[in-house]
């Protein structure tokens, strides 16, 4: 399946975009991180949270959904 | 009588006091309102390793943004008797000086908005996805977080 990844602040600087589309085989988000580092390796330090349609998610959820984004730690207020 | 629609509480840029003094006024009609508590975040010139930061460019993830902001608004209304709440954020450029937050909430009684005030504001800084690129005078940056 095909997947939008949307990325923000320090985790777009380092992906030099702020959103693409994946192919994706694999079942769960810890998976696909994997996949993702593959081709940002620095990404694999960086402190951030997965959200999947708008939900934070664990490591082990499920890709179920059509939207996941890379969220670095929260700046608001 | 709470307004419990999704909103964008997004605004461009600070938060002017013009605009906090008209949101004011604008509860003159609500008699029943005894007591308002207003939050302003207001960006501050830290200095850090020798650096001052002039200004924070917000950015979000807007769409899960605005409904966390939703879900904080309603779990405030369940958990405190308040009138009316109103939470505007900014995203882009932000002088440090400016405000960049305001939270205005509402209720007859005093006691209430106090607490609540604080429960809203901590909420926004802990579960609303919104990062702040923190730019230095001489236009370095680093990426701020909440503590």
């Amino acid at each position: 399946m095909t997947i939008n990844v949307k990325y923000f602040g320090l985790i777009a600087e380092i992906t030099t975009c702020e959103k693409e589309r994946i192919l994706f085989t694999k079942k769960n988000v810890s998976e696909f991180l994997e996949l993702l580092y593959l081709k940002y390796p620095s990404l694999k330090n960086k402190d951030f949270q997965v959200a999947q349609n708008q939900e934070l998610v664990s490591q082990d959820a499920l890709i179920s959904g059509h939207e996941l984004a890379l969220l670095p730690p929260f700046a608001g207020g | 009588m709470a307004d419990k629609k999704t909103k964008n509480v997004f605004k461009k840029g600070a938060i002017s006091s013009d605009f906090i003094g008209t949101s004011i006024a604008k509860h003159q009609s609500k008699t029943t309102i005894g007591a308002h508590n207003i939050f302003l975040g207001q960006v501050r010139a830290d200095v850090i390793d020798n650096k001052t930061v002039a200004a924070i460019e917000y950015t979000a993830y807007e769409d899960m943004a605005n409904e966390k902001f939703h879900a904080i608004r309603e779990a405030t209304f369940k958990k405190f008797d308040l009138t009316c709440m109103h939470i505007y954020h900014s995203l882009g450029t932000v002088k440090a000086g400016e405000i960049c937050l305001f939270v205005f909430a509402s209720s007859p009684k005093r006691k209430i908005v106090f607490k609540a005030i604080e429960y809203i504001v901590e909420a926004i800084k802990a579960d609303v996805p919104v990062f702040g690129k923190e730019i230095f005078e001489d236009e370095t940056h680093q990426w701020k977080v909440n503590k």
